[in-house]
């Protein structure tokens, strides 16, 4: 007996340091690893970890909802420590796979689950888009924006009620109108009807348009290049898509959550980390290719709308608190 | 709501029913033929990628409608195969394809453009644009018809017009022309159409690849077209609307025109109004895309008329010996 269980003492030890020096995993959601996006952005942060430690880590795109339990066991049973994924989707999921781990570290970015081994990344979406309606406010001549939301879910509320709040706040008697793409996940990936959608807001008005939408946003961004309004990028810094065309983009940081992530390694504090405008976590972004059209008024307008979210001036309301919006 | 919103949103209607209408009239010709085809989905999904792909690569949009036809009628060839040549099971044929395609377009984007599937954006003459009839502009001012046709009737691309000419067309086929008598008697009783001495085989692989042509434009006309490029499962379920047109419409030329304009319209108005306002009541947009879906199972269901489909439709034909 005694023997039995040195031999296994000594099975175990021979695998510690496995484990300690085990790959990192990340896990796009549905969206796809190149959506311009979300899930482009985590892999992003994947990369810079890779090129500047040299290390190498496992990676896994979901292609259906059934797959979710079934990759994040697969990848826990490997080894993987910790196991990043990218997504609200995954939050039923891992609440619970993870109890069944107790020694794999899970990271979850955008939802939050409560587990003694996972992190929860939440962005604060409500105050970056507040920031982008001051934009928008200020952007538009007639007075009328859009706004093309994905999938219709609460997160994607969160989007919209801070954009309106900002707008509002900057043009009380503007006009907004809201859409949303459709109700299945399958309204992440149609620009078909992105680009429509574009268009009906277009007739009733509106010229600066954002979409917050995964791959949806491709067509509406193309479809507001080729409306010669002006469109606001989500996730990733989107820019570049239409240079000149693109106000600007609210630009989550998922790559740093990524990469900080990765760098700690099976030391990942569990928890809630909130990322908001005063840690970074979200921006509007200013590049070369938006430049010539952020006027100095619109600079001053974010900046001042800046200093009033961080020192608590201004609070924008979180949208999934209560699932209401104080502004229509 | 006035009369500019009204055109506005027959605009977009008309946008929206194009592929509808290609994929729906691509489904009669197999289905009339007695070849059940539930990849419509698919071949357009593959027409889309290729189109896009070969339009990216060579800069020329028509090259791009060649490269999506080849694409589809590529997979419609795969389909003819399995459900004429080997008398496999129609449906399990069209399950095949959809999920090849949703797979081969993916893992070949990746490899070719590196963009996850998805094609580098289009521009200038790599996309079909929006062609300008003549005297478009100088009849805008003639009342309600120079609004129609300077705003609803001029200003889509080519590919609209050809398929708004595929309806009479096919029309003509199926029934004046001797080719179009046979294809619809091979799909009611194909064993008559051999004893006359005509070829089952040959009737059923033509109907299929002109199935494949038709998927073959309307997957164009989402990857060139309407947006700019492809993106992975752009189709979004498209082929499947088109099936439950086909039904809606009972198999005939004119009512898939009918039905595929409804759809589009039911889709347009959930689009300008996402919750609809009739006074009484408020209908949300889930409800009005929900719609082609619930008309086609009422249809089905015998309340409207009855929809019969082609009597030797799905079962391959066994020559008797």
């Amino acid at each position: 007996m005694s023997l039995m269980k040195s031999l296994l003492a000594g099975a175990a030890l021979t695998l510690m340091p496995l484990a300690a020096f085990a790959d990192p995993a990340l896990i796009f959601d549905l969206g796809g690893k190149f959506d311009k996006s979300f899930n482009e952005a985590a892999y992003q942060g994947a990369e810079r970890w890779k090129a500047e430690t040299g290390g190498s880590y496992k990676e896994l795109e979901m292609q259906s909802e059934a797959m979710r339990e079934q990759a994040l066991r697969r990848l826990a049973e490997t080894g993987a420590n910790p196991i990043v994924m990218t997504g609200f989707a995954f939050g039923e999921v891992l609440d619970k796979v993870a109890p069944d781990y107790p020694d794999t570290k899970f990271v979850i970015i955008d939802t939050s689950v409560d587990k003694p081994n996972v992190q929860s990344v939440e962005f604060s979406e409500e105050q970056g888009s507040y920031l982008a309606g001051v934009l928008a406010a200020e952007a538009s001549k007639s007075g009328t924006v859009g706004f093309v939301g994905g999938m219709d879910i609460p997160l994607i509320h969160k989007f919209e009620c801070g954009y309106a709040q900002g707008f509002k706040a900057t043009k009380p008697d503007g006009k907004l109108i809201i859409n949303y793409t459709g109700t299945t996940p399958a309204a992440w990936n149609d620009p078909v009807k992105g680009g429509e959608l574009v268009k009906a807001q277009v007739s009733q008005g509106a010229d600066v348009i954002y979409a917050a939408a995964g791959a949806t946003g491709i067509g509406v961004l193309q479809a507001a290049a080729d409306a010669k309004i002006l469109s606001i990028g989500v996730d990733s810094n989107q820019n570049h898509l239409h240079p000149g065309q693109v106000l600007t983009s609210m630009v989550k940081g998922v790559d740093n959550s990524v990469y900080e992530a990765f760098k700690a390694g099976a030391d990942v504090k569990p928890g809630h980390k909130l990322m908001d405008l005063a840690s970074g976590g979200v921006s509007v972004a200013m590049d070369d290719n938006n430049k010539p059209l952020i006027t100095p008024e619109m600079a001053d307008s974010v900046a001042k709308a800046e200093t009033g979210i961080k020192d608590g001036a201004i609070k924008v309301h979180d949208y999934m608190t209560d699932n209401t919006c104080p502004v229509k | 709501m006035d009369f500019a919103t009204v055109i506005q949103i027959l605009d977009s209607a008309l946008r929206l029913m194009v592929p509808l209408l290609l994929a729906c009239l691509a489904g009669l010709y197999s289905e009339r033929a007695g070849v059940f085809d539930i990849g419509l989905e698919g071949k357009m999904l593959m027409a889309a990628f290729c189109a896009a792909s070969v339009a990216y690569a060579t800069g020329n949009a028509w090259l791009g409608l060649l490269a999506g036809i080849a694409g589809a009628v590529a997979l419609a060839v795969v389909h003819g195969l399995a459900s004429i040549t080997f008398r496999g099971n129609q449906l399990i044929s069209g399950v095949a394809i959809n999920f090849l395609a949703s797979g081969l377009t993916v893992l070949l984007g990746q490899k070719i453009f590196g963009l996850g599937g998805r094609t580098p954006s289009l521009e200038g003459a790599a996309r079909f644009t929006e062609i300008t009839l003549p005297f478009a502009d100088a009849l805008r001012g003639v009342p309600v018809l120079g609004r129609i046709y300077a705003d609803l009737i001029s200003g889509h691309s080519v590919l609209v017009y050809l398929a708004l000419a595929t309806v009479p067309l096919t029309w003509w086929v199926l029934y004046r022309t001797r080719f179009g008598l046979r294809l619809r008697a091979v799909g009611e009783n194909p064993a008559s159409v051999d004893t006359a001495g005509v070829s089952v085989t040959r009737l059923r692989y033509a109907a299929v690849l002109i199935c494949g042509l038709l998927c073959g434009i309307a997957g164009t006309y989402l990857a060139t077209a309407i947006s700019a490029g492809f993106v992975k499962e752009m189709t979004a379920g498209r082929g499947f609307i088109a099936l439950a047109a086909l039904i809606f419409a009972k198999w005939r030329p004119w009512g898939a025109l009918g039905a595929c304009l409804l759809f589009g319209l039911l889709e347009a108005i959930a689009n300008r109004f996402p919750n609809l306002d009739l006074g009484f009541v408020t209908v949300p947009s889930m409800f009005m895309n929900a719609l082609p879906y619930i008309l086609t199972v009422i249809i089905l269901a015998g309340f409207v008329g009855r929809a019969i489909p082609p009597r030797a439709g799905g079962e391959p034909y066994v020559k008797e010996r």
